[in-house]
């Protein structure tokens, strides 16, 4: 695609979306499947479904149960009052547990369009780390220069030639609304920046990747409200390109930026449905006190 | 409304108060003030007292010569080369070794009970008397490798006394980097290794060097163990030079030679009954003492250079 | 839907001072429309000048309602339930209102018929004057006790108050086409028949109001009128 070099694991040209190396089984590479067709006001195309999904800390029992659906380029919020499982959730997602002892997955999160379980025994969490991108509550690049930190990602994919990395990261800063501010001194250290600008970054280093979908774990609970703004902006804009998963436990920002919502509530979804619906006329009536702030 | 204590909040003497806190801090800052200049003048004393009985012996002639029974003519050439060759090769076992060890030990080990004997031995290690790691190299290294008493064998038994004191270091500045670094990271793909080589050992690098500087600065200094290998005491020579007429160039011929360093040239001049000698080993020890700021010196200017990249 | 209070209870004051405003306009309202009638069946010339004078009472409690749900929706943000509680009462304010000025119309009135004969049809009147009465009663009880089916029958209720007016318009032309004289005056009634007709739509409006604050969706009955709007096409 950019003629780099082959990449870590020996994909060959097209690093950035290797197919999901299942150990055992072989499966077609996502870049020649036809994207799946979309008829207009048909059906939203499914970029994930969650299926039964369990998850165990240890012996405790945090996710029961849950059903969802992740429809492709949009954003879907995650709300739900704390310790309910939300961010447990998503970083189930990028198998993020792995990198800690003792968990269990049971269930399914079946990434399209291959149809793969992607927290099954057999994937191999790397490979989902590569093509589900992450940006973390707190603002957390590294200490290294502007453009080392979105250069980290396509480093990392074995992408070392100037003239690609120079590209793609003016791509990504551009998408992360961050260029303008940055592009004179993309040598200086991140830790120069605003942390406004500093999540940006972390944004810009994910997208760097091509992520097919984007996780967000409470982006702009460490943000004044101003960058909190520029961030929800950003959102919108990038969701036409890429499908988005965010956590947040601010109810109005998931009001204003998403499209799908679904409540949590210890460890269970209670309910799940297009964002108007949920804060207008909710169904479930834990979803009704959670939001209008009758809890406790 | 109920009085909760006796004395209540208003009736307490605000002014008095800040006043013996006041007294507490000044005797507090005096004491200290008293102790440091103790221990600087201590120090400064031997220092002193050194640079008036070697300073007068230092030139040109005693770098460059070797040691001779005429204390007018000997100097110490053999020392520092042999001291700098055995340093070199330290540093080069003793630097990667420990910090692969302690990159294993925190990144890859499994928490178990064995990595927890593990960690508890290496930071006992540290403490071993020097000695013992001199009689350890002796059997080990000198008979049962069969390499001799030669600077290869100096080089290994001091890289085995710093080793704990490199792997603590690296251990510690690998654990005072934040989680999240290894958890971004990892979002963005990174396996392990990518984990350890791109993002933590760079964040680590000022508290590495830190290790380094102590464990060198001690091994430099280390008298018992390169005694109890059989260093000479009496070296007319250097080493063979690693650099050669033909190719390769570079030879390691060296490594397996008798040496001499600077604290055992010293230790031998003491003993001495004429009084010139010592001077000749106060002057030593001003060369073993600068040969040490210069080597801390340059780790220093390359610690604060990963610092300032890091910030 | 019982639901447990706000944890932040002043929010419950300020949705619970919200409705009791709402119902205490519409006590207001209802005592307004009864005086007007009253006005109009014992031609009392005084008592409507007083009616007319306390409109503005009721324009004031309804600018009230309105500056309390925008203090709501700005501090507040409610959302679900909450939010169309507070839409539901910049409403059902709106509507209560305009009866009043129904009401005040049909009081103005009767400055006019005590100069002239007294009318038989005017018994008609003061019947579909009670029906109206009984409607806008019916519908704040709804909205106190948060029924639909209450509401829902109100509002299938407003076509006893159409039929009324139907038969009184008849019942006056016919009086208007037989004696030139009783045109003026008939017209007179015709109006406040009128007027009343409205107070019953407005009713309905309430009703409707009511449904959507209680169930978040359109009634039912309006969905099919819809529908059976497009089939005739």
């Amino acid at each position: 695609m950019f003629g780099g070099e082959p990449g870590p694991n020996g994909e060959g040209d097209d690093v950035l979306h290797s197919p999901l190396k299942v150990k055992s089984v072989c499966l077609p590479d996502p870049a020649t499947v036809a994207p799946p067709a979309v008829e207009p006001a048909a059906e939203p195309v499914v970029r994930a479904r969650v299926r039964g999904l369990d998850f165990w800390y240890g012996d405790f029992h945090a996710l029961k149960h849950i059903d969802l659906t992740v429809p492709e380029r949009a954003i879907t919020a995650l709300i739900g009052p704390s310790g309910c499982g939300k961010s447990t959730f998503i970083r189930c997602f990028n198998r993020m547990h792995d990198l800690y002892p003792g968990n269990r997955y049971g269930g399914e999160v079946v990434l399209y369009p291959e149809g793969v379980n992607i927290v099954g025994a057999e994937v191999d969490p790397l490979i989902v780390r590569l093509r589900i991108g992450m940006v973390f509550q707190k603002p957390n690049p590294f200490a290294k220069s502007v453009y080392e930190n979105v250069a980290a990602g396509l480093r990392i994919r074995g992408i070392r030639r100037r003239g690609a990395l120079d590209e793609r990261v003016e791509r990504a800063l551009h998408q992360a609304a961050l260029w303008d501010e940055v592009k004179d001194r993309l040598g200086a250290s991140a830790y120069d920046l605003s942390g406004g600008q500093q999540q940006r970054l972390c944004i810009a280093r994910a997208l760097a990747t091509e992520p097919e979908i984007l996780l967000l774990d409470e982006p702009t609970s460490a943000l004044d409200p101003i960058a909190t703004a520029k961030i929800e902006d950003l959102l919108g804009a990038l969701v036409e390109d890429v499908t988005i998963v965010v956590v947040t436990h601010n109810m109005q920002q998931a009001a204003r930026v998403s499209q799908r919502t679904a409540v949590f509530h210890l460890g269970e979804v209670v309910e799940e449905g297009d964002t108007e619906q949920i804060f207008t006329n909710p169904h479930d009536e834990r979803t009704e006190q959670y939001i209008t702030g009758r809890f406790g | 409304m109920t009085v909760l204590s006796a004395t209540p909040l208003a009736a307490i003497d605000y002014p008095a108060l800040a006043r013996r806190s006041r007294r507490r801090d000044l005797a507090f800052a005096v004491g200290g003030i008293i102790v440091m200049l103790v221990a600087m003048a201590m120090l400064a004393s031997l220092v002193i007292d050194l640079a008036a009985d070697g300073l007068p012996r230092l030139s040109w002639d005693f770098l460059t010569s070797f040691p001779s029974r005429r204390p007018a003519r000997a100097g110490i050439l053999s020392a520092w080369v042999g001291t700098s060759l055995v340093m070199l090769v330290t540093a080069v076992i003793a630097v990667p070794l420990g910090i692969a060890a302690a990159v294993y030990l925190e990144e890859y080990a499994p928490r178990n009970w064995l990595s927890d004997v593990i960690e508890i031995n290496v930071t006992n290690l540290a403490g071993v008397p020097s000695i013992i790691y001199g009689l350890l190299a002796l059997g080990l290294f000198v008979y049962g490798l069969g390499l001799g008493e030669t600077i290869l064998t100096a080089g290994l038994v001091l890289a085995l006394l710093i080793l704990p004191v490199i792997i603590v270091a690296t251990r510690e500045a690998l654990r005072s980097i934040p989680q999240e670094v290894r958890e971004a990271a990892a979002g963005l793909g990174a396996d392990r290794w990518q984990t350890v080589r791109m993002f933590l050992i760079p964040a680590a690098r000022p508290g590495i060097l830190t290790g380094t500087i102590v464990g060198l600065s001690r091994a430099i200094g280390e008298t018992a163990p390169v005694i109890t290998i059989g260093a000479l005491t009496f070296i007319a020579f250097l080493p063979q030079s690693p650099i050669g007429p033909e190719f390769p160039f570079l030879n390691f011929h060296w490594l397996m030679e008798p040496f001499t360093v600077l604290p055992i040239q010293m230790f031998n001049w003491i003993s001495r009954p004429q009084v010139a000698f010592h001077a000749n080993a106060a002057a030593a020890g001003i060369v073993l003492i600068a040969m040490t700021l210069l080597m801390n010196g340059l780790a220093i200017f390359v610690r604060y250079h990963a610092r300032r990249a890091l910030r | 839907m019982t639901l447990t209070g706000h944890t932040v209870k002043a929010y419950e004051k300020d949705l619970e001072a919200l409705t009791a405003m709402i119902v205490r306009l519409g006590g207001l309202v209802e005592s307004h429309l009864q005086a007007a009638l009253q006005a109009v069946a014992q031609r009392d010339l005084a008592h409507a000048h007083q009616i007319v004078r306390d409109d503005d009472r009721i324009d004031d409690l309804e600018r009230e309602v309105g500056d309390a749900a925008v203090r709501l929706l700005a501090l507040r943000q409610p959302l679900a339930h909450d939010l169309r509680i507070t839409l539901a009462a910049i409403k059902i304010a709106s509507d209560l209102e305009r009866i009043g000025d129904l009401a005040t119309n049909i009081a103005k009135r009767v400055r006019r018929l005590v100069d002239m004969p007294r009318i038989s049809a005017i018994s008609g009147l003061i019947h579909m004057g009670e029906e109206a009465q009984g409607q806008l009663h019916a519908a704040i009880d709804a909205y106190v006790r948060d029924d639909v089916e209450a509401a829902s029958a109100v509002w299938h209720g407003d076509e006893r108050v159409d039929e009324f007016y139907v038969s009184l318009f008849r019942e006056l032309l016919t009086y208007m086409m037989e004696d030139a004289r009783m045109i003026t005056p008939c017209a007179h009634l015709l109006f406040i028949a009128k007027n009343l007709e409205r107070v019953g739509d407005h009713c309905t409006n309430i009703a409707e109001t009511i449904h959507y604050q209680v169930t978040g969706e359109r009634m039912p009955e309006l969905t099919r009128r819809a529908a059976n709007h497009d089939d005739r096409g």
